[in-house]
């Protein structure tokens, strides 16, 4: 069958593309749309590296074929800051030492993000359990602990704000 | 790490799929979450000539219940019925199983239908619906026809499905009375396959005596076990040690796993009566509340 005509939208950018049914999300999103912060580590769905949202929800890119995305909206890590500001999660990130090599970075990111949006105060535990599902083998893990610990904090302090 | 080439078929409805089934014949392979699928493919492990895409048959992306049972539609994301109160309220037991399954980011994507045609004698869906009861609707261009969970896993990652028929609903039968459940596993690292785990639902009666009880293990045979003379054998009595140490006795009678490099088949075992013991316990204790 060929090649087929994939038409999707990257952080509110419409790409078309072709590409052959093999070919995987993570390596469409790098190689025909030239967006090579999402990172490719394991292709087989353990590292996390190659998360990224689709539709709403972090999953990982190497797990899904570019034709399967056709239609849909994507969300990568170039699409977090807004004109060069970054994100409190990834400001928080570069204070607390979450990252180091950067490797696992993006995809922390993706999944934190929506993760965050979702469920806005999480338990130790459970950010722990969400960040199972990525490999880093820099930090240790501390160091993004805490950056996602601090930007839960900081979230509740502005709401307070807010409300009183 | 690429997958080696196949074509592409991307159905709008389940008539359009059933009738792409059956022109591909052995050749075709349903791809839904893809989370066990694609990673198999990508090592070469698995190279099917055709892939027949089910994401857009949206009508299978449901959860339904009526007074005796839930259904749940095969496309259903794990994620969501993780997070359904519905599903919490009516089997507890697969709201507990279900994070244990991979990660957040697998189970955004992998399905409930899925998990189950995989048959991974591991894993957490299987092993839920045997210990709940229920059955599948399985559909091919003929007919219909509905499946009971108990003939539904023929053995290691084959179950009763042809090649021309896709599995499109789950029914699971809301137990009443004074039900407990519980379900526990032991792996290597949170989100690993599970080295053997284990689920049980059951009801007591007045006199807190066990009147109907499933318990099932995982990881332990080449389909998720109901261990059937255990279960026999606890109907119509009040939880004690001794009644556990003889479960135990049968369990480990029961099991025959494999080794592999992660545990041995003599570990495995030893798990399997420890787990069964607990989780009969935890089910009996959250019944008599
Ligand atoms: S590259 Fe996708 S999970 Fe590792
Ligand atoms: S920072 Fe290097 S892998 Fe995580």
């Amino acid at each position: 069958m060929g090649v087929h005509q994939i038409r999707l939208t990257i952080n509110g950018k419409t790409f078309v593309e072709e590409a052959e049914p093999r070919m995987l999300l993570s390596d469409f999103i790098r190689e025909n749309c030239g967006l090579t912060g999402t990172h490719v580590g394991c292709e087989h769905g353990v590292c996390g590296a190659c998360t990224v949202i689709v539709n709403g929800s972090a999953v990982r890119s190497c797990l899904m074929f570019a034709v399967q995305a056709d239609g849909e909206e994507i969300q990568t890590v170039e699409g977090l800051s807004q004109n060069g500001e970054l994100t409190p999660l990834q400001q928080n990130f570069k204070e607390c030492h979450g990252l180091q090599c950067g490797f696992c970075t993006p995809g922390i990111l993706m999944s934190t993000s929506d993760y965050l949006a979702k469920n806005p105060e999480p338990s130790k535990k459970e950010i722990k359990e969400m960040l199972s599902g990525h490999l880093c083998r820099c930090t240790g893990y501390d160091g993004i602990l805490k950056a996602i610990q601090k930007t839960v904090e900081d979230n509740k302090e502005t709401i307070l704000i807010e409300g009183s | 790490m690429k997958p080696a080439k196949f074509d592409y078929y991307c159905p709008k409805t389940l008539d359009e799929a059933l009738s792409l089934l059956e022109e591909s014949g052995f050749d075709g392979k349903i791809i839904a979450g893809g989370q066990s699928l694609v990673p198999i493919m990508n090592m070469r492990l698995s190279g099917p000539e055709c892939l027949i895409d089910i994401n857009r048959l949206h009508d299978l992306d449901f959860i339904e219940f009526d007074e005796e049972k839930v259904k749940i539609g095969t496309l259903t994301r794990q994620s969501r019925v993780e997070m359904s109160s519905l599903i919490k309220e009516n089997c507890g037991l697969l709201s507990e199983a279900v994070p244990f399954i991979g990660h957040v980011q697998t189970r955004n994507r992998g399905t409930f239908g899925g998990s189950l045609v995989h048959a991974d004698p591991s894993a957490e869906i299987p092993l839920s619906l045997m210990a709940s009861g229920g059955s599948v609707l399985i559909a091919s261009k003929e007919e219909t026809r509905e499946v009971d969970v108990e003939d539904f896993f023929v053995t290691y990652l084959t179950t009763d499905i042809m090649p021309t028929e896709l599995l499109t609903e789950v029914q699971i039968p809301i137990w009443s009375g004074r039900v407990g459940y519980d379900f526990t596993e032991i792996s290597r690292r949170h989100g690993d396959f599970a080295l053997v785990a284990a689920a049980c639902q059951l009801t007591l009666d007045d006199q807190n005596k066990i009147s109907r009880v499933r318990l099932t293990l995982g990881g332990v045979e080449s389909v998720p076990l109901l261990v059937e003379e255990a279960n026999q054998m606890m109907m119509g009595e009040k939880l004690s040690e001794a009644l556990l140490n003889k479960v135990a006795d049968i369990v480990r009678e029961a099991v025959d796993p494999e080794s592999d490099l992660h545990a041995s088949a003599d570990y495995r075992t030893h798990l399997a009566a420890v787990l069964a013991k607990r989780t009969i316990q935890t089910a009996y204790n959250r019944a008599g509340r």
